[in-house]
């Protein structure tokens, strides 16, 4: 009877597993609290690695999980900067309600780039995503009447967040903002990884033939996540224009782009967290050999992503889960179920 | 203005041809095993810097240095190939993307620090400087042995490709590698042959830009974006499509930067992404 | 009034008596090369009918077709009494009409019970759903847990995909069918690959489907057709040769020249 009741309960177990929350995440987030009272020098650093640690994760959705390769996607992370900047100057300083509004400007424009999007797979995506990206960029890079050009947005003013914590020098209030908005929006990401949806796009992933044959709506999906992917990268550029009070055309560029990717690929894409790591890795090293020619650091991240892709194709913590469970699988002779994503 | 006209169309076109020399390689690699070399500039910045090296350094001929360029450039491919690009055949897209822009970074970073990073300044030979006048046009006397050298490439690679048995191996993997290796083709070594052969012509290519378009370490990417666009917009595999786009898109920069200036790069983009969604195998492409 | 009734009731007689999955004139070429002429069929419901023919014939070419993978150039395609000639592939499978692959097209790194609840959860239209999370859709869960059951893969279904056996992988094709609840059944080649002594459980577990499916299966192995099909169809360098009951092909002068080899195709 009990083990009836136990085969009952195993199926929905076995997939409500992979969903909790696991001890290491909880220290984790606890630990993302460190820069507030051991770093507080390095406040202003600490909210560029949120903020670019958002910026990854919402390229995560759509290469990790339903295996979009874009290497434009700093379009709308530029479109949200630019927004954000953009109401700020002209006399909308007021932090939140102009982060909704970049956000939802890119997530528009990636709504529309969706329905281009969806329809195109390998060499044509990849090339059509780097065209739409070099493009943007191009007409921000024309339109200096109303992007500042080549010299960038001036004049951004930020009221106080909350109507009491100023935007300084220390970055106290930088890194609470960025926090916050990374955790909330990665709270999202979660359940939306764990959910159906989430299902559907790792099977999109896997096997973009299949879903068809089992009925499904690929194109609808893909333009969903698109969306969402838009409007999260939106509010990363909304809060770098926010916090740095200034916008240039970089955040477009088609080197943000790529930075975004290896920054993915380092910390391992398609497992939620790959982003968050690599953008800590990547922004704190970069941090502390920017004294170094930038020619040169891109020497190293040049052997970085040969080492990556050719030693540790699943990142580091693809790298780390195999190591884990070859360890497990060491220590214990029972059957291996199926590893969580 | 017709005059002016006819000149734009043909810098357009001289543009264009070493636009195809660069890209052919890219183009028939890629067709035949679908292996994304981002790194293919890296060849030709490779072939531009061994050329600049001899002219400057050990006083050769201009003319001379154009083999060796190919060979320094073919033979950099082998290595490569070897030594990295032959575990990721069956690897995703973007793993390969990712190596091969590792590479690309590496070689930017490598030439910056041997070369510095200004433009190399050269000297062409004098028979090669200067233009003729034919109909009350200028032609830049470079420009004209660029098409030529380039017409001359085109010809001899159709020629081989129709009439010779390695050439009819070419086309039965670009065409179907499954069905090549059923019928006894070595396709690896046929594949690798090709790719040395078309890095070769990238790295001459390199070569032959120095004049036109200047050499820095940043050609390796700036060119790579051209050179992607021929390759998506002609068609993988596709030799008459490479000379098809790569004509113009060359016509279209230089007529796009000398007619309306303001637009930039835009409008290269804009007709990429729209030929592009038209024909997303390329205008000549198969898949 | 009682001749309305009596279309009506011949309507509806009409219907019941559609057949699941029928073609007219359908034509497909590659260039010079006709993959497909003149293919005209019906399977009627319930039927379990074989698609044999030897390899170019173009029995898959025809699955392609009919499940609108392909576009053909010439010809209509009927699922029960609708015209399905210019639905997408999503629609034809809403619809009822499924197929699987010849060689596994299925989901490697999602294990065997998420692979057949993502079907389940589709055609339930829970598939673009982000609020709630995947345990919380129990009655999806379920059934699929049902179906995997139904195919002996009940204790494989923690599994990965790619650490089955491939045996199991074939039965997993047909799990992933077999979720979306189709009305008719297309199996390309469901045996291949898989030894002799498994593939007759193989087709055990699918001649005990349901009398509401209806199923037409590509095979070579002709033991297999003449055990499980109720009526075979020979195609032959794109066309159908033709016809009949088992005992009928087996008779057949053309059908036996064919796979002795002495005519060539088409």
């Amino acid at each position: 009877m009990s083990a009836a009741l136990e085969g009952l309960a195993e199926r929905y177990l076995h997939l409500e597993r992979p969903t909790r929350w696991r001890k290491s995440e909880i220290a984790f987030w606890i630990a993302t609290l460190l820069p507030f009272f051991l770093f507080e020098s390095y406040l202003s650093l600490a909210s560029q690695v949120a903020i670019t640690a958002l910026f990854a994760l919402s390229l995560d959705l759509i290469l990790g999980y339903a295996g979009i390769v874009s290497l434009g996607h700093a379009a709308f992370f530029g479109l949200g900067a630019y927004a954000a900047g953009l109401i700020a100057k002209h006399g909308w300083g007021e932090p939140l309600s102009g982060l909704v509004m970049a956000a939802a400007l890119a997530g528009v424009v990636g709504y529309a780039a969706s329905f281009i999007i969806a329809r195109f797979r390998h060499l044509a995506l990849i090339m059509i995503t780097l065209g739409l990206g070099l493009l943007l960029y191009e007409a921000a890079n024309s339109a200096s009447w109303l992007t500042g050009g080549a010299d960038g947005l001036q004049g951004v003013r930020m009221w106080p967040l909350l109507g009491y914590f100023k935007f300084d020098l220390f970055g106290f209030t930088a890194y609470t903002y960025s926090l916050a908005v990374l955790f909330l929006v990665f709270l999202v990401a979660r359940r939306l990884i764990h959910s159906p949806f989430g299902l559907s796009l790792r099977g999109i992933r896997e096997n973009p033939v299949r879903m068809p044959a089992i009925g499904a709506p690929s194109h609808a999906h893909i333009r969903k996540i698109y969306s969402i992917s838009a409007v999260m990268a939106g509010m990363a550029g909304a809060l770098l224009a926010q916090t740095t009070s200034t916008v240039s055309l970089e955040a477009l560029g088609f080197q943000r782009s790529a930075d975004v990717l290896v920054i993915l690929i380092l910390g391992g894409a398609g497992r939620l967290y790959g982003g968050i790591l690599g953008a800590i890795i990547y922004m704190v090293a970069r941090d502390q050999f920017s004294g170094v020619n930038p020619q040169y650091w891109y020497f190293w991240i040049g052997l970085l992503l040969i080492a990556v892709v050719t030693l540790l194709p699943n990142g580091i913590l693809g790298g780390l889960a195999q190591w884990t469970s070859r360890w497990s699988s060491r220590w214990s002779s029972s059957s291996r179920r199926g590893t969580p994503p | 203005m017709l005059a002016s006209l006819v000149g734009v169309l043909f810098d357009g076109f001289a543009y264009g041809m070493l636009l195809f020399v660069l890209s052919v390689g890219l183009s028939v690699t890629l067709g035949m095993m679908n292996f994304v070399n981002l790194a293919h500039c890296s060849f030709a910045m490779l072939g531009g810097y061994i050329a600049v090296t001899l002219m400057n350094a050990l006083a050769w001929p201009f003319f001379a240095t154009l083999p060796v360029a190919f060979v320094a450039a073919a033979a950099a491919s082998v290595v490569l190939e070897r030594a990295l690009y032959r575990r990721l055949y069956r690897a995703s897209d973007l793993d390969q993307c990712l190596l091969t822009i590792g590479i690309v970074f590496v070689s930017i970073a490598s030439a910056a620090y041997i070369y510095g990073t200004i433009q190399q300044p050269v000297q062409m030979p004098p028979y090669l400087r200067g233009s003729v006048v034919f109909l009350g046009v200028n032609f830049a006397v470079y420009r004209l042995f660029l098409v030529g050298t380039a017409l001359a490439i085109t010809f001899v690679l159709v020629a081989s490709l129709e009439y010779t048995r390695f050439g009819a191996q070419v086309r039965a993997a670009v065409d179907n590698q499954r069905m090549a290796r059923g019928l006894g083709i070595n396709v690896q070594r046929t594949f690798a042959i090709t790719f040395a052969l078309g890095s070769g012509l990238a790295g001459l290519g390199g070569a032959l830009a120095i004049e036109m378009v200047g050499l820095d370490p940043g050609f390796a990417f700036s060119f790579l974006i051209y050179v992607l666009i021929v390759v998506s917009v002609g068609g993988l595999g596709s030799i008459g499509g490479s000379f098809a786009a790569a004509s113009l898109l060359g016509i279209s920069d230089v007529a796009g930067k000398y007619y309306v200036p303001q637009l930039g790069a835009f409008l290269i983009y804009l007709v990429m992404v729209g030929l592009l969604m038209w024909r997303p195998a390329g205008l000549f492409g198969k898949r | 009034m009682v001749v309305a009734m009596v279309v009506v009731i011949a309507a509806r007689d009409a219907a019941v008596n559609a057949p699941a999955l029928s073609t007219r004139g359908l034509n497909k070429r590659f260039g010079s090369l006709v993959v497909a002429r003149d293919i005209e069929f019906a399977l009627p419901q319930g039927a379990r009918y074989a698609l044999v023919g030897p390899n170019g014939a173009g029995k898959t070419t025809l699955i392609n077709l009919i499940t609108g993978m392909l576009q053909p150039d010439e010809g209509r395609i009927f699922l029960g009494e609708d015209e399905i000639t210019s639905s997408r592939p999503e629609q034809r499978v809403k619809r009822g009409l499924v197929r699987t692959f010849q060689i596994n097209t299925l989901f490697p790194h999602l294990s065997v019970l998420e692979a057949v609840t993502l079907a389940v959860c589709e055609r339930r239209g829970h598939g673009g759903a982000w609020l709630r999370r995947l345990p919380a859709y129990r009655d999806a869960i379920d059934e699929a847990y049902g179906i995997l059951g139904s195919l002996m893969l009940g204790n494989q279904c923690y599994r990965l995909t790619r650490e089955l056996a491939y045996g199991q992988q074939r039965l997993l094709e047909i799990a992933l069918a077999l979720a979306t609840k189709p009305r008719v059944l297309l199996l390309d080649e469901p045996a291949a690959g898989v030894p002799r002594e498994e593939s007759a459980e193989l087709f055990t577990a699918i001649s005990s489907l349901s009398q509401h499916i209806s199923v037409l299966f590509i095979e070579h192995d002709m033991d297999i057709v003449f055990r499980f099909a109720s009526r075979i169809i020979v195609m032959v360098g794109g066309r159908i040769l033709v016809e009949g009951t088992p005992g009928e092909i087996a008779a057949d002068e053309r059908v036996r020249e064919v796979y002795l080899g002495k005519r060539g195709h088409g």
